[in-house]
């Protein structure tokens, strides 16, 4: 019985990380813009698709990584300028409208590119299975555990220490004031875009060679991650990996204890339960609107 | 002013004439119709299936037809939606006055149908796999392609052989899993086999470690997968993630390379049904199969690329009609049928088809090969 616990919670964990990756891009753009971006899926599998397809033409691995990553970064910057930006003055429900069509489009454009083959990446440290205890992992997991830690460093620095980082964050708190003190609006919001998505692109290289990835990978990986980062409050980057690893372990305690087919209905209703307890999430600021 | 709307008159009363003329210039022609989802999420189905028929059809038609009478092929798309398939299938038999409907890449798109064809009576060869489609047996519908019971029977069969009675069941969420795993369990009991984990993941998900663990701490003695897609590359490596040292099976559903690429080393020693045309290469010279396969495949690979066995359904289909025509020395849709049902000995992709008015098959257990992974590479078991 503690054998299996231990490896539920092995498997729950590894699953987590990667929900609390993709839940981060959410909450750098929500940051930046009240807008969830549901495109972010999308950033996820154009990173691992990109990357497949340029190691299957021969170019080095930690190259066609680092070119996969600049290629979807890319794609975040034109979503910015083609799509967000022209509707700069519409609602934040028409923008976050807005990114869901992105996103079909995105899903459409990988299927024409890529077609509808399932791939994958060969793991970055060879797939001899790790033994901890009585449980076993595999080294690309610890990548990805090791992947999210660094990255949620690297957000948590960057917005709190870092000029731009500020700035991102003046502009989400008021457009107009953020304006008034310098700060190059449009700017910002086209890096948060940028950041996002090398986050995504990221995300999907690191589980790519654990979870495969084809042009509609994107799509569950994106709830996944949308669900961590409200669980864990919306635009708290330490909550969106809080929820992630709680979505993950949840999940797996689920399918292991009670019944594999009701897990994702399990992990829901969890969420369900937080968010009518706490509907900003477990580490979310509470809000006070101003009257 | 006049005279101009004569002759708009004279136009559309000659356009009209030429429309009804058309069914009467039809005896010199055979007309096979067909409905297939060649666009949308079933085209990697449908689109080896049109392939075929075209690539066949083109060929009798050069060679002189059959039976003296040229091949008129009516083909639509219903992008594997089941309303357009009822569209089409209505068009086939009002509009276009078919003799044989060919279709149904999908079995929603074929058991959609049903009813239209079978008050029309025109016989209708689908091309999907529910065991649904035949049974109850219907009298104007017929299928190709083998089911998921046959699958499970075959992998059962084997398992006696390896004196294997207690089974770990795991399967997706899709249709395809569903079915399969509704088959799995009620096939069981006829094999002696036990079923003691009946476990479920769904399609995208990215671990099935956990059910596996759970798999893992039960006395089974070897572990079932039916599933389609990534997912059971997944619990392959899953498996041998956690040291699972049981003999693993996995459906018809991953007969292909792909599943070999992205399961890797994990692969190997696993062992699934599939059909011949997946290993026409190994077939032993002897195989009564061997030469239509080979043909086949040869065929389809100059002209198109990789084949896949849903072309090959389609193959079966059509030459399982001419056959019937050819019998018949008629295109009357009663005697066409007739003579489908007493299909016996036909030597097809999937299998020896012997159809009786109760089997709208035709297949046995036969028709399946039971293939292990050895080397990255498929071997024969039997």
């Amino acid at each position: 019985m503690l054998d299996q616990l231990l490896q539920f919670l092995i498997s729950g964990i590894t699953v987590g990380s990667i929900y609390a990756l993709v839940g981060l891009g959410f909450a750098i753009i929500y940051n930046a813009s009240d807008v969830v971006n549901f495109a972010q899926g999308e950033f996820v599998m154009i990173g691992a698709m990109s990357a497949v397809f340029l190691v299957g033409k021969g170019v080095p691995y930690p190259l066609a990584v680092f070119c996969a990553v600049t290629i979807t970064i890319m794609v975040g910057f034109a979503l910015e300028k083609f799509a967000i930006e022209p509707a700069r003055d519409a609602s934040v429900v028409t923008t976050i409208i807005i990114t869901i069509g992105a996103s079909i489009f995105l899903r459409g454009a990988a299927l024409l590119i890529w077609g509808k083959d399932v791939y994958g990446l060969p793991p970055f440290t060879g797939d001899r299975p790790i033994s901890v205890g009585p449980a076993t992992m595999l080294p690309q997991n610890l990548w990805v555990i090791g992947g999210t830690l660094l990255s949620v460093m690297a957000v948590k620095f960057f917005f709190d220490r870092t000029l731009t980082g500020k700035a991102i964050l003046a502009c989400s708190f008021n457009k107009k004031a953020a304006y008034l003190v310098g700060i190059n609006v449009r700017k910002m919001l086209l890096i948060a875009y940028g950041l996002s998505a090398a986050l995504g692109a990221i995300a999907g290289i690191l589980i790519a060679p654990i979870t495969y990835t084809s042009y509609d990978a994107g799509v569950m990986l994106g709830l996944k991650g949308f669900c961590a980062a409200i669980l864990g409050g919306m635009g708290s980057s330490m909550g969106a990996v809080a929820g992630g690893l709680l979505l993950g372990v949840l999940e797996t305690m689920g399918a292991g204890f009670i019944s594999s087919g009701y897990k994702d209905a399990i992990a829901f209703v969890v969420i369900l339960l937080v968010l009518f307890f706490r509907p900003s999430g477990i580490l979310g600021k509470q809000e006070a609107d101003r009257v | 002013m006049k005279r101009c709307s004569l002759y708009v008159l004279t136009g559309l009363i000659l356009t009209f004439a030429m429309f009804f003329c058309v069914p009467a210039f039809g005896a010199d022609t055979l007309k096979i119709g067909s409905f297939l989802s060649v666009t949308g999420p079933a085209s990697f189905l449908g689109d080896p299936e049109l392939k075929t028929l075209q690539m066949y059809i083109d060929e009798i038609n050069s060679k002189g037809g059959i039976e003296g009478k040229r091949i008129e092929f009516v083909h639509y798309d219903t992008k594997g939606k089941a309303q357009e398939a009822k569209k089409y299938v209505t068009r086939l038999i009002k509009k276009d006055r078919v003799d044989v409907i060919i279709g149904g890449t999908t079995s929603g798109n074929t058991l959609a149908v049903i009813d239209i064809v079978q008050n029309a009576h025109v016989p209708l060869i689908s091309l999907a796999g529910s065991v649904k489609i035949i049974e109850p047996v219907k009298k104007w519908v017929f299928k190709t392609p083998h089911t998921d019971r046959m699958a499970a029977a075959k992998i059962y069969e084997d398992m006696k052989k390896r004196g294997i009675s207690r089974v770990a069941l795991i399967t997706g969420n899709g249709g395809f899993d569903k079915s399969g795993r509704a088959q799995c369990l009620a096939l069981a009991p006829k094999y002696g086999i036990t079923i003691v984990a009946d476990e479920q993941y769904g399609n995208s998900d990215t671990d099935m470690t956990t059910q596996l663990t759970k798999i893992r701490a039960t006395n089974a003695q070897a572990i079932l997968n039916f599933g389609f897609g990534k997912a059971p590359a997944i619990v392959t490596r899953n498996v041998r993630q956690l040291g699972i040292k049981l003999p693993l099976y996995q459906s018809h559903g991953v007969a292909s390379r792909k599943f070999i690429e992205l399961a890797g080393k994990a692969a190997e020693g696993v062992r699934l049904p599939a059909a011949a045309l997946l290993v026409a290469d190994l077939l032993s010279d002897s195989d009564p199969q061997k030469r239509v396969l080979i043909d086949y495949k040869t065929k389809y690979e100059t002209k198109y690329g990789p084949v896949s066995t849903f072309g090959g359904h389609a193959y079966d289909a059509l030459f399982i009609t001419l056959g019937a025509v050819e019998r018949a020395h008629s295109i009357d849709r009663a005697k066409i049928r007739d003579e489908i049902e007493k299909t016996h000995g036909f030597i097809g992709t999937g299998g020896i088809f012997n159809m009786t008015p109760k089997d709208h098959l035709g297949l046995g257990l036969d028709a399946f090969k039971m293939l292990e992974i050895r080397n990255g590479s498929w071997t024969l078991v039997d």
